[in-house]
């Protein structure tokens, strides 16, 4: 009952962070944004191992998570380089 | 005991998520989203993994290689963002304001 609870606040604070995401004016912001959502579906994945009771998913999570990090420091590098 | 603990701590983490969506948006500076970006989701996802060892125990070598993961590679790509933003000259929200990097910079 409580991860369901914790689950709907979080996909609150996801789909206020997608508005950034689809909204920013620049690249900037919407790397920002990816970052924050990927850390914040981090979570999720996180919460629903609990629900679930899978210790499986831990394993997508930490996946998940180096893929962010390479996303993110991938387009780092395209803004201030270009290709 | 320990599983209400548990619970606790992942609504705090869940709640510092809320902070850094709301900031995201009403922020009217790249720097500064990308300050509030990257500090409260790391204090957020630390709680929500401290308040998972809480409540399954077993899980605890795979949970901190998770949380060290995460501690190592969050600021290292928020610095990675505002250093390609800056040397991509972004303007300031204040324009007056100090900026030495700039200067050294053009110094060299």
């Amino acid at each position: 009952m409580f991860h369901i609870i914790n689950i709907t606040i979080l996909l609150i604070a996801l789909f206020l962070a997608l508005y950034r995401f689809l909204r920013g004016p620049t690249l900037t912001d919407r790397v920002i944004a990816f970052d924050t959502l990927s850390i914040m579906s981090l979570a999720l994945i996180v919460i629903l191992a609990l629900y679930f009771e899978r210790m499986l998913y831990l394993d997508i999570a930490l996946v998940f998570g180096l893929i962010g990090f390479l996303g993110t420091t991938l387009f780092g590098r395209y803004i201030e380089k270009g290709i | 005991m320990l599983t209400f603990f548990g619970f606790s701590f992942i609504t705090l983490g869940v709640l510092a998520f809320v902070v850094s969506a709301i900031g995201l948006i009403r922020m009217p500076d790249i720097y500064t989203r990308m300050h509030i970006g990257a500090k409260s989701t790391t204090i957020g996802i630390l709680l929500v993994i401290v308040g998972a060892i809480c409540i399954e125990p077993s899980w605890s070598f795979k949970l901190i290689a998770l949380g060290m993961f995460i501690l190592m590679t969050n600021p290292l790509s928020s610095s990675v963002i505002a250093r390609a933003s800056h040397n991509n000259n972004t303007p300031h929200l204040n324009p007056k304001n100090r900026d030495e990097y700039r200067q050294k910079r053009e110094e060299i």
